[in-house]
């Protein structure tokens, strides 16, 4: 398991750079997530995993993906997020946070979602534990991600528009603390990933490192040891930290996070855009929605508009614990490009009878152009399930000339 | 601390207008700051633009919209505190990303350095609270320059004593809780705040949805050493930009506003200077 880090720290990275009307809130999160999630206090751990088991349908299996291993002469494991209620690990998160949030007495859940997972998420968790809840989604989001918008209203939610930048994830957070700050006394802000002022990163990790306490045990069970290589998507990171978090002293377990390269690592400076979501592989300290880490931004500090063909990635920043990770060498910042996510895509449904997020797929590409370098046993985390995707990869996929892909005319323009 | 800061809130209530730099060009911007010291400003808090601003509210992201699309930079933006003909102290708001990765060493000391060259008077940081400010703190100290920091209405006990151990020049009082925007009434939240920073010797400014000259004398009678408006007067910059108004039309409706908000700053001080002698 990771080290806590009580000052909020994990080297030089993480802190706590927010408005000052927001700190007190901060120090009382602070002071809850010591007791309730580090301490049990109240039983509250113990009600998490009632929960996640019973409302989640935890544990997912760790799978043995026997087409994958042959095509690869290695065996490959898939840990299977996508089976987790709402058909991805963020559940997990938004589960822990709400009843976070009801054990601290708060009345109202505010979220940001980027591709619409951990809207759905907090959604569902909010239904379930009777909490209202507002989504903030940027707009381009809202188009690219109808469906996520469609079930977080069935669930009783209200879902946001966020106008401002280039309606993304990193505009859909700025407008979600903004809602935090005006409404911080009766509020909590469910954050989706591993980022964000202290204690979000480590309390994201701690909720999310189910993934990788189950998959550690159900490997030992099914191999009788441990994993060569672990692989896991990262945006900003909170399905990685979740995979890894049971590995990291695991020395001899490799480590590998593999974001979005976008269409290229090149960078248009005078434009602001980095046409890619790298921040780990490429990115330059700075501080961004509260922490100090990695960021896609230009020699001045301004932030740039990353993108990606997975909306989930498709962040400037990262996670300051993967940040400290990678500068320690201990995880392995890795990328694979749009076409390659693609194609890992078609491949996975294809071969395995299993449909990835588009997100998820950056892992399965990075494990087809490096299979040779990853040892005998590979544990890949399938982070969640590509329904959402269908509509882009429909319109992505008409194209590109993708070997593995069925002909999708017939659905051309929509399903 | 700088003296500059100290002398603008020696001699009655101080009033401290925003603009952001470069809205909605550089040209225009020099105009509109310039107004504001004719309307009677005491200090102009100027703001060097960021992408990420979480703490503003719609009015003053679309000023640092715009003013980023009219090519506004750090070095832009010192070129521009050269450039202005004013007298007031200047002091710099923007966000610490920018002040971070300025210059060729990481951290906050090559921005200072360079702010003290061109004359500004300090900063507020509205994404940096005191926990994270220690090395902005000691650059400040050793180019003798002011670091402002805002209390919210949150903000109590030993948060606030700390707060007010780091804090130089002025401390921003936040009127009411969330982002900033001009609103139709005066916070109730305001008086609570004065009181709870009385005991402090350091100046008072209020700000967060301050308006009209009508909130500035409310305000200023409940025993504010100063008032801060940003949004009632970007609003100002907003319209003259959408309805095609000349520079000088627009730096004239500024000033205009300006001495409305300074009158009125004036008017909420007579009232309790009574007050003041009795003490």
């Amino acid at each position: 398991m990771t080290q806590q880090y009580a000052d909020g720290k994990f080297g030089k990275y993480g802190g706590q750079y927010v408005p000052e009307a927001l700190m007190p809130a901060i120090e009382e999160l602070t002071d809850a997530y010591e007791r309730y999630v580090l301490e049990n206090e109240d039983g509250f751990m113990d009600e998490f995993r009632a929960r996640l088991r019973d409302f989640g349908g935890r544990p997912t299996p760790t799978q043995h993906a026997e087409r994958l291993s042959e095509r690869y002469g290695r065996d490959v494991y898939l840990k299977r997020e996508d089976l987790l209620h709402g058909g991805a690990h963020k559940l997990n998160n938004a589960l822990g946070q709400v009843l976070l949030a009801k054990y601290m007495g708060k009345e109202r859940i505010v979220a940001e979602t980027g591709a619409g997972q951990h809207g759905t998420a907090t959604a569902m968790a909010a239904a379930h534990l009777d909490m209202p809840c507002e989504i903030y989604m940027g707009e381009r989001d809202i188009n690219r991600q109808r469906p996520n918008v469609f079930r977080m209203r069935l669930n009783g939610s209200e879902v946001n528009p966020v106008t401002t930048g280039r309606g993304t994830l990193k505009e859909a957070i700025s407008e979600t603390m903004r809602d935090w700050a005006t409404n911080v006394e009766d509020t909590h802000y469910v954050i989706g990933s591993v980022v964000g002022p202290h204690p979000f990163p480590a309390m994201v990790r701690d909720f999310q490192a189910v993934i990788s306490e189950e998959a550690r045990r159900q490997l030992r069970e099914q191999t009788g040891g441990l994993p060569d290589s672990v692989l896991a998507c990262a945006g900003g990171g909170s399905n990685t930290m979740g995979t890894f978090a049971h590995f990291v002293d695991d020395e001899d377990v490799g480590l590998y996070a593999v974001e979005a390269g976008g269409s290229t690592l090149e960078v248009d400076e005078e434009a602001g855009v980095a046409p890619n979501s790298a921040s780990l592989s490429t990115g330059e300290e700075g501080v961004l929605h509260g922490a100090r880490t990695k960021l896609l931004q230009d020699s001045d500090g301004q932030i740039m508009e990353s993108h990606s063909v997975s909306s989930g990635l498709d962040y400037a920043g990262v996670g300051p614990e993967l940040a400290q990770l990678v500068d320690e060498e201990r995880v392995n910042a890795v990328n694979v490009d749009d076409d390659c996510a693609l194609e890992a895509f078609h491949r996975l449904s294809q071969l395995e009878g299993v449909i990835p997020a588009l997100e998820t797929a950056h892992a399965f590409g990075y494990l087809e152009e490096n299979y040779e370098d990853l040892g005998e046993t590979v544990l890949v985390n399938v982070s969640g399930r590509g329904d959402k995707d269908l509509e882009t990869v429909i319109e992505e996929t008409e194209n590109r000339d993708i070997e593995a892909a069925p002909s999708l005319a017939e659905f051309s323009g929509g399903i | 601390m700088a003296d500059d800061l100290d002398a603008a809130f020696a001699d009655g209530p101080a009033f401290v207008p925003y603009l952001a730099a470069g809205d909605p060009d550089y040209e225009s911007s020099l105009k509109y700051v310039e107004a504001l010291e004719r309307g009677g400003a005491d200090v102009i808090e100027l703001g060097l633009p960021f992408s990420e601003p979480v703490a503003e509210g719609s009015t003053i992201q679309n000023a640092v919209v715009r003013a980023l699309e009219g090519g506004m930079t750090p070095d832009r933006f010192f070129q521009f505190v050269d450039d202005l003909d004013v007298d007031v102290p200047l002091v710099c708001m923007t966000y610490y990303n920018l002040i971070f990765q300025y210059g060729d060493e990481p951290g906050p000391r090559p921005f200072v350095e360079r702010a003290a060259e061109l004359g500004l008077s300090g900063f507020v940081v509205p994404d940096l609270p005191a926990e994270e400010a220690d090395p902005l703190r000691d650059a400040c100290d050793e180019f003798g320059l002011d670091l402002v920091f805002i209390v919210a209405p949150t903000t109590r006990g030993e948060r606030l004593d700390r707060i007010m151990s780091q804090v130089s020049g002025y401390v921003y009082v936040q009127a009411r809780l969330g982002v900033t925007g001009a609103q139709d009434d005066v916070s109730g939240q305001t008086e609570e705040s004065l009181e709870r920073l009385a005991d402090y010797d350091v100046p008072k400014a209020v700000g967060f949805g301050i308006k009209t000259g009508d909130h500035a004398e409310r305000i200023v009678a409940a025993g504010a050493d100063g008032i801060i408006v940003g949004s009632a007067l970007v609003d100002i910059v907003a319209e003259g930009h959408e309805t095609g108004k000349s520079a000088d039309a627009v730096a004239a409706r500024l000033e205009e506003k300006a001495r409305e908000l300074k009158d009125g700053a004036l008017r909420g001080y007579e009232q309790r200077v009574p007050q003041a002698e009795g003490k």
